[in-house]
């Protein structure tokens, strides 16, 4: 294997050789290898080996969605002042990571390091972007209903429960993070299957929220074959809603399909990811839930 | 009889008088009890925790703690060696120190009883015996009864039993009653702790009406927890049971005890209970005769950090002897 | 021995205060131009803590000159996002600073420690995260596809949450994108001169937030300058008058959060410790210099007895004291003329056939001080329960029936908050729509978020702070 870093890069001596990253999967907090033992190849867009990913099987999918599962309560009782510090934390440790993130996406992408600087710091302002929501999403999504009769009535979102996240092929940094935190602001958890041929900047960003105050197993991600892997998660009974956005056009309808067994919220777009955001991501994991109670002395 | 938001004083004296213990009559006694809401008990625990106790006050609440705890051993793997160790540490906690004052009491199960009475003799620990089928309360009570007879028999002098929660959450009040009061009878002159198993009553309000049950039915101390279900003592239930021996004092003139237990494992967790006592029900109950914590491991927390008060270091685990 | 609680004071030293303190005009610290200077002190020894300056109006002139600059300029020009990083930074850096701030404000103004600690620092830094986040989202907030700002915003703070109310009227008016001349009361302005070293290390651009220190004068100069285009005050109702007739047919934008009597509502049916933590959380947090204070304990008949006994029981365990001890539930009073004030008002109690009680508290020689105090035989026409005292004085009334809970709890020019205690959910929605006020705690009290709009009806003043409602106070909508 030969890593452009080893022999590139400046800040290492010629004489000292580096020490390099497994990249693995990222379950319930901890970094597994899969279970099966598999890994793949990750090639730079011109074909360099860049590094050798966890491949990850069904029964990791299995038990990334088990920790998806097992921290639903936690987190949806998270204070929404809370979960917005916890994703404002994200933003900073992933500043403090910024030249690394680069330096993977540059490779990934095989942009520049000015563009892939340029998408790192557009990540961590997305981020900080869907920090604020925290408290603010239930002040617009929801509302207090003039009913005809002696209730109070007010609707307010919920999170929908866990959500599997089909991420961007292309965008590996700046993609991920805009399809993982807006299911994630609104109080989801999520398993997140990295876009198959660049999953390195992935692993990197669960590094980064192993470290940032996020509970284990509110953001599961793992890498592998997407055609191996989304089928079992848009079939997994357990799971609320998928975010197709990184499946191919063709096979969203068989997703969709399959997603269908348990009657999951589906969402897709083809978003350009540096425009700015709109609140459909943010709208599309939650359930609204109407309470009403009587009024009278 | 309507409901009386403050009238416990005045249902508990008309109880008192003429004790009718049909459900029906009950649960207008425990229904009438002043609610309690969640929210504004969990933060007048957790005010009442972030109280500072600092320099001679903290090494009279530690040795305090110490006077106040019954030392336990509630295990299938418990052997007559186990329970002779522990009771050398009930009588003794701190070998090196003589004048650190010996528990409260040693906590067992009733089989190994005579063992406790054999060490501890007339020394001053009190031995208590779990009894009517700990921890799940689930026998008749013909077995129940035998079980704390064959206890005092064996020569405990203190009986935690528990309730049927059973019973008590499909609103059979006047059973879990007459429970009560038949221990209550067997236990003579013995002490006699209710443990409410508070963590599968669920709610607090549950937690008040269990604790005025026990304690109409006779109980000297209410206690949290069997230490076997989890949730077991928290601070906003034992703000709930405090509260209530409280009022129940005030309308009975009888000062009834609390026993926590179950989970309280350092020195700072057994001085925010007695915080919470002093502040909740009153000075009255700083004393081994109205405030017990249920504990094992907390006893070594307590001389370490009772060691580091007087000598200024921070204390290590090897220098406290594992019983 | 008994478990005494021995003094567990909080270390000064984490705070270094200056001699004397300078205008911080334009990001910097500088002398003023007119105007003289002000002590100010240790409401719990009487002890001079510092010197600073008083704002004249040449001052005034400069620091709104500065806002207008950086209004025009880099502040106006940035991008919402940016403003958003500015704020969270501000937020950080509270949160980083919070002993230091939380100890300044004990000492500058009175409140204990565990008050400063747990509630002022924490939600200051709490509004500024907040706000933080609606800098680039004003497009979502409800006032159409791109609210603008006012512009130069004047905003006059009171001195009993000195850095929290800095807070509120800062965070949501950055927020929105317009700059600041704040001015800090005349007995508490350490804080804020503190905050105002927190924006320079946050590297605020110079402008966006400056900050005058002076008396009721400076106040006046700032809000009639005709170069501010929005008016902020928190305070009394008189003042409040004062300032609405000053800026009337200026064009200025004005919101004011003034005084109150609010009515905490006590039913047969309450969860009756809770209801009692309520009741003191309601009227001798901040020792009563709160704003939407439950200072009308407003009982039910049938209760209304058992419930001052258990009252009178828990009062006994207050503690009385130095602000800096951790178990210190009452501080200082603020100043001598609050303590004045307070003095006054409670001798018009007696005078008025009210019966007084306190509990056995010991006032320490020095300093401003004054016994949790409450209030029985009160009748609605008593000076006690009709004008607001600002100090631990309590008042208790009772009521027979819901709809005369209501009138007795309306029946004042007030309207800034109420309390209801009761265990049936429906009754506390009947209520909350009956009560004229802006603010209703249904079995709690005193809970602020900065998520929650905040204000009052008719003498407590109009505009909302917190929430999405209090973005309209700084937004041109």
């Amino acid at each position: 294997m030969v890593s452009p870093r080893t022999s590139t890069s400046e800040s290492h001596p010629a004489s000292r050789l580096e020490v390099r990253k497994t990249y693995k999967l990222f379950i319930g907090g901890a970094f597994p290898r899969s279970e099966s033992g598999r890994s793949y190849p990750v090639l730079a867009p011109d074909g360099r080996l860049l590094a050798n990913a966890a491949r990850a099987s069904r029964k990791d999918v299995r038990d990334a969605v088990v920790a998806g599962r097992a921290a639903v309560a936690r987190w949806k009782a998270a204070t929404a002042y809370n979960k917005g510090q916890v994703l404002y934390r994200v933003a900073e440790m992933l500043e403090g990571h910024g030249d690394q993130l680069a330096r993977e996406v540059a490779e990934a992408e095989a942009s520049t390091i000015r563009a892939a600087r340029r998408a790192v710091a557009a990540t961590v302002d997305r981020l900080v972007w869907y920090a604020g929501w925290a408290d603010k999403f239930a002040q617009v999504a929801g509302s207090a209903n003039p009913v005809a009769g002696p209730f109070f009535n007010f609707s307010l979102p919920e999170p929908t429960g866990v959500v599997g996240v089909l991420a961007p092929r292309a965008s590996s940094l700046l993609g991920l993070v805009s399809v993982l935190a807006p299911p994630v602001v609104t109080g989801n958890t999520v398993v997140v299957l990295a876009g198959e041929e660049r999953p390195l900047p992935a692993v990197t960003l669960a590094e980064v929220i192993a470290t940032a105050d996020v509970p284990a197993g509110v953001v599961n991600i793992l890498t592998g074959r997407s055609a191996e892997l989304a089928p079992v998660l848009a079939a997994h009974m357990d799971v609320n809603a998928i975010d197709l956005s990184g499946a191919e056009q063709p096979d969203r309808a068989e997703l969709n399909r399959l997603a269908a067994g348990n009657v999951k919220r589906v969402f897709a777009s083809d978003d350009d990811w540096t425009a700015p955001p709109t609140l459909a991501r943010l709208r599309a994991f939650v359930e609204t839930k109407t309470v009403w109670h009587t009024v009278g002395c | 009889m309507p409901p009386q938001p403050l009238g416990t004083a005045r249902a508990a004296r008309a109880f008192f008088g003429d004790l009718a213990t049909s459900d029906t009559a009950l649960r207008q006694l425990l229904h009438g009890l002043p609610g309690v809401d969640q929210a504004g008990a969990e933060a007048r625990a957790a005010f009442l925790a972030t109280r500072s106790v600092k320099k001679d006050s903290k090494l009279f609440a530690l040795e305090l703690a110490i006077a106040m705890i019954d030392l336990t051993t509630l295990e299938g793997a418990d052997t007559p060696g186990k329970v002779a160790a522990l009771c050398a540490k009930a009588l003794r906690p701190d070998p090196a120190d003589g004048d650190v004052p010996h528990v409260a009491a040693v906590c067992l199960y009733p089989d190994l009883v005579a063992v406790a009475r054999r060490e501890i003799g007339d020394k001053g620990v009190a031995v208590a015996a779990v009894a009517t089928a700990f921890p799940s309360g689930r026998a008749t009570l013909s077995v129940k009864l035998a079980d704390v007879r064959q206890a005092l028999d064996a020569g405990a002098d203190e009986i935690d039993m528990v309730i049927d929660r059973g019973a008590f959450l499909s609103g059979c009040y006047g059973q879990v009653y007459e429970e009560v009061r038949a221990v209550r009878e067997a236990c003579g002159e013995a002490v006699l702790k209710v443990i409410l198993e508070t963590g599968e009553l669920a709610t607090l309000d549950n937690v008040a009406r269990a604790a005025w049950l026990a304690m109409l039915g006779g109980a000297d101390f209410i206690k949290t927890s069997t230490g076997k279900v989890s949730p077991a003592s928290t601070a906003p239930v034992a703000l709930v049971m405090l509260s209530a021996v409280r009022d129940f004092a005030d309308a009975t003139g009888r000062r009834v005890g609390v026993k926590v237990a179950g989970g309280i494992r350092t020195a700072k967790d057994a001085i925010r209970y007695l915080v919470l006592a002093y502040e909740t029900a009153g000075e009255e109950w700083l004393h081994p005769s109205a405030f017990r914590i249920g504990a094992s491991s907390l006893l070594n927390d307590l001389l370490m950090q009772r060691a580091k008060q007087l000598s200024g270091a921070y204390q290590g685990p090897d220098y406290f002897t594992v019983d | 021995m008994t478990l005494e609680y021995a003094p567990a004071p909080e270390s000064r030293d984490v705070v270094r205060i200056e001699g004397s303190y300078g205008l911080f005009i334009g990001g910097e610290f500088v002398p003023p131009l007119s105007g003289g200077s002000l002590r100010t002190v240790n409401p719990a020894t009487e002890e001079t803590l510092a010197e600073v300056s008083a704002a004249g109006p040449d001052d005034v002139a400069r620091a709104v000159a500065a806002a207008r600059a950086a209004y025009e300029g880099p502040w106006g020009r940035m991008r919402g996002g940016e403003r958003a990083k500015f704020l969270f930074r501000i937020a950080r850096l509270l949160q980083e600073r919070s002993r230091e701030l939380a100890v300044l404000e004990s000492l500058d103004n009175g409140k204990p420690i565990r008050e400063s600690r747990d509630v002022d620092v924490p939600l200051a830094a709490a509004h500024f995260f907040y706000h933080a986040g609606w800098a680039d989202k004003l497009e979502h907030a409800g006032f159409g596809p791109s609210p603008r700002p006012l512009g130069v915003a004047a905003q006059v703070i009171p001195w009993n949450f000195p850095l929290l109310m800095a807070a509120w009227k800062l965070a949501p008016a950055l927020a929105a994108g317009n700059t600041c001349v704040l001015k800090p009361a005349e007995t508490t302005p350490l804080t804020a001169l503190l905050l105002a070293e927190v924006c320079q290390q946050a590297d605020l651009p110079p402008g966006v937030v400056n900050i005058l220190t002076g008396a009721g004068d400076t106040g006046a100069a700032l809000v009639s300058h005709p170069g501010v285009d929005k008016v902020a005050f928190t305070g009394s109702t008189d003042v409040g008058k004062e300032i609405q007739r000053a800026v009337s047919g200026s064009g200025k934008r004005l919101s004011l959060e003034l005084g109150g009597k609010a009515a905490n509502i006590v039913f047969e049916d309450a969860p009756i410790d809770q209801a009692v933590e309520g009741i003191v959380d309601g009227i001798f947090f901040n020792q009563g210099h709160v704003c939407c204070a439950g200072s009308r304990l407003l009982a039910q008949e049938s209760i209304v007895d058992p419930l001052v006994e258990r009252l009178r029981r828990r009062l006994a365990t207050l503690r009385l004291g130095d602000p800096l001890d951790k178990n210190t539930d009452i501080g200082a009073i603020n100043s001598r003329v609050q303590l004045d004030k307070i003095r006054h008002l409670a001798d018009s109690g007696d005078e008025e056939g009210a019966v007084r009680w306190s509990p056995p508290v010991t006032l320490p020689e020095r300093g401003y001080w004054f016994p949790p105090t409450v209030f029985t035989n009160v009748s609605q026409s008593h000076r006690i329960a009709r004008e607001e005292i600002f100090g631990p004085v309590l008042t208790v009334l009772s009521f027979r029936t819901p709809a005369e809970a209501v009138a007795k709890a309306n029946n004042t020019p007030y309207g800034l908050s109420a309390g209801i205690w009761t265990e049936k959910g429906s009754r506390i929605l009947w209520m909350a729509e009956q009560l004229e006020a802006g603010v209703v705690w249904a079995n709690t009290y005193n809970r602020f978020d900065p998520a929650s709009p905040f204000g009052g009806y008719q003498e407590s003043g109009f505009g909302r702070e917190g929430g999405r409602h209090g973005l309209a106070a700084y937004l041109d909508v």
